[in-house]
């Protein structure tokens, strides 16, 4: 009992409380709920012997659909109101600072709906497959869970992920500047199996990809990629898709933006030429400096950032051994390395990759060091297999412009100051 | 040899035959070439009706392809607009609030705030009638008839002085006579050659830049964040 009544005890102590003294004082949100976690309480601390460990918990299946433990309640995707006119049309964010390794949850992978979720029912569900081909077909669920399986584990990345920090440092906190990224392991058919039992006509050369949702959303997309590596897929991390997610299936197109990923896929056409639909013109085109705009800019460039510390996840002690972690990928493969900064890009070392480094997919990376205390100006720069080497803001900048809304994929810069609190920050 | 292992073996030695003869075969995560079994026909699925594609083919291509039967007039689409539309795109497609803006911005595209309408920035007008047909009115999607379709899409053109006459009427046979002015402003992706310096065989690792870095922005000085308080409440 002594835990429970001593947080009855104690309502000035909630983290809500504590969050907003932290804001009001002008510092991190997090650094208030450090705090908190540091004090806990005494009485469930040795010598005392907690509630936990003296009372009978729960039972089997009383959670029949686990859930993470209710102190992580804060862990979740987030929006920024303001970006967008209604939630239907909008993004939420994955909340990087509080994962790690290199596989999203389910529930925290971002959302990017463009009229809201669609709730298929799986009984109902049907894609076509029509157009330049010997016959068109139709399938149910079922149907596509008869074909032979493939389990891939991809990133997942919105062109417009840190599309808002093209003009400089704007959101404070990586959720917000990269959280448009998500990794899972997808379970599905390969496209090419599903055209190769259609049977394409010569004259094929591009697929319309098109959604089952309110937008009826669609993407032109090459056959070359189709036939490459792309998936139909139906399960994430071996569950059914989420319904944000596209349940009961998506497509899959490794290293590719993912607004060409469509959700509740409904109808593949067939054709010799691109469709140029809406989002693959009006939207997801990139604007150059010279007012030319580039089109079908389908790969992500190699890309990273630090995701401890953050601004949404500060540095709780004053000094001494320290681990910066982080995430790299890329849209051309592997990531061979990942050098980090504390200088704001004047001296890089290697990271140390642990984990997987799968091709396409999130890739985790740790550097630990003795902090002396100082301010610090943290970056991490990706390469890939290819040799790219993720470039700074102010390198993509030259060659762009600042009205490309898509494809930012420079360097990160996080201001650590002497108290742990770290802030979205530019340097020259 | 145990019966199991040898019939384990046999497939095998079948799949790898199969996998030979097709020379069927998809990316493995470790970048080698793996194969799902068989590029043959499966027979799984059912031929697909006409009726059904039709019901669902809603797919307009700058070509002229797919564009659906009717017609309608600036002057018929000005009170439709009006009703359905304006309440987000605004009365003259100027834009109510953060939806998105449909005229407006000619020669906004290589200043500081680029306005991207239909006039100023998209490239077909065929995008245009797709994306009414298969989105719009937002919430209700696929709910107009298709002389409304072409009536609003003309009074959209007509707001972007596309279409200069209200009297106007656009249908199937004449649409292709359209022109959006920035169409041959567009480029295909170059990045691997206009930006070929990202590939860098040795980047630099020490003094990489003179001179101490300064910081020369700051997200809390934008202070556009939003406060962990306000986030969607979980339960």
């Amino acid at each position: 009992m002594a835990g429970t009544d001593r947080h009855k005890d104690k309502p000035a102590a909630s983290r809500r409380t504590v969050l907003r003294a932290a804001l009001a004082a002008g510092g991190a949100a997090a650094l208030g709920r450090s705090a908190l976690a540091d004090a806990g309480n005494p009485a469930n601390q040795p010598p005392n012997v907690p509630d936990w460990t003296r009372n009978l918990g729960d039972g089997v299946a009383v959670r029949a659909y686990g859930k993470p433990s209710k102190h992580e309640a804060h862990v979740i995707r987030r929006d920024v109101e303001w970006l967008t006119a209604s939630r239907e049309s909008s993004v939420s964010f994955t909340p990087l600072h509080e994962l790690d390794g290199v596989i999203t949850p389910n529930g925290l992978g971002f959302e990017r709906h463009h009229s809201g979720i669609a709730e298929i029912d799986p009984a109902d569900y049907r894609l076509i497959i029509h157009g330049l081909v010997d016959k068109p077909l139709i399938f149910t669920l079922d149907d596509l869970k008869r074909f032979p399986r493939v389990n891939r584990i991809h990133f997942c990345e919105c062109a417009a992920n840190s599309g808002m920090e093209w003009r400089g440092a704007q959101l404070n906190g990586c959720q917000y500047t990269h959280g448009m990224v998500h990794c899972v392991m997808y379970t599905g058919v390969t496209l090419k199996t599903l055209l190769d039992e259609a049977g394409l006509k010569p004259k094929a050369k591009w697929l319309l990809l098109e959604g089952g949702d309110a937008a009826a959303m669609t993407r032109s997309l090459p056959l070359q990629k189709a036939l490459d590596d792309a998936l139909i897929a139906y399960r994430m991390n071996g569950e059914m898709l989420y319904p944000e997610h596209g349940y009961p299936a998506r497509v899959v197109l490794p290293g590719w933006e993912a607004n060409m990923w469509v959700k509740w896929l409904r109808r593949i056409e067939v054709g010799d030429q691109p469709w140029h639909h809406r989002e693959e013109t009006s939207k997801y085109t990139d604007l150059l400096e010279n007012g030319i705009a580039r089109r079908f800019t389908f790969v992500m460039d190699a890309k990273s950032v630090i995701t401890n510390p953050s601004p949404q996840a500060p540095l709780r002690h004053k000094s001494g051994f320290t681990i910066l972690s982080g995430i790299a990928w890329s849209g051309r493969g592997k990531i061979s390395r990942v050098d980090v900064s504390l200088d704001g890009g004047r001296n890089w070392r290697p990271a140390r990759i642990d984990g997987p480094a799968w091709d396409k997919a999130l890739t985790r990376f740790y550097y630990e060091f003795d902090w002396d205390g100082r301010e610090l100006l943290l970056q991490s720069r990706a390469i890939d297999e290819t040799g790219y080497v993720q470039p700074t803001k102010n390198e993509l900048r030259k060659l762009r412009g600042v009205n490309s809304v898509y494809h930012n994929n420079g360097v990160q810069t996080w201001h650590v100051h002497k108290n742990g609190e770290v802030e979205n920050v530019e340097v020259s | 040899m145990s019966k199991c292992l040898k019939a384990l073996a046999l497939s095998f030695a079948a799949l790898l035959v199969l996998t030979t003869e097709h020379g069927f075969s998809a990316p493995r995560q470790d970048g080698k070439k793996a194969a799902p079994p068989a590029a043959k026909k499966t027979g799984i699925g059912r031929e697909a009706t006409a009726k059904e594609i039709e019901g669902w083919n809603i797919s307009v291509r700058p070509d002229g392809r797919g564009l659906p039967v009717g017609k309608g007039t600036v002057k018929q689409g000005e009170p439709l607009y009006v009703e359905r539309c304006a309440s987000c795109h605004g009365e003259f497609g100027e834009s109510a609030g953060r939806w998105p803006i449909l005229s407006g911005g000619n020669g906004t595209l290589k200043g500081h705030d680029p306005v991207r309408s239909v006039g100023s920035y998209w490239p077909y007008a065929s995008t245009l009638i797709d994306y009414i047909r298969r989105a719009m009115p937002f919430g209700a999607a696929q709910s107009l008839t298709n002389n409304e379709l072409y009536a609003i899409t003309a009074y959209v053109l007509y707001l972007n002085d596309v279409i200069r006459d209200e009297r106007f009427e656009l249908n199937e046979r004449n649409f292709m006579s359209i022109r959006l002015p920035n169409q041959p402003n567009f480029i295909d992706d170059d990045r691997e050659s206009t930006e070929k310096e990202f590939w860098r065989k040795t980047p630099c690792m020490t003094n990489c830049v003179p001179d101490e870095a300064k910081i020369t922005g700051r997200a809390q000085i934008i202070d556009v964040t939003p406060e962990t308080g306000k986030s969607p409440k979980v339960e």
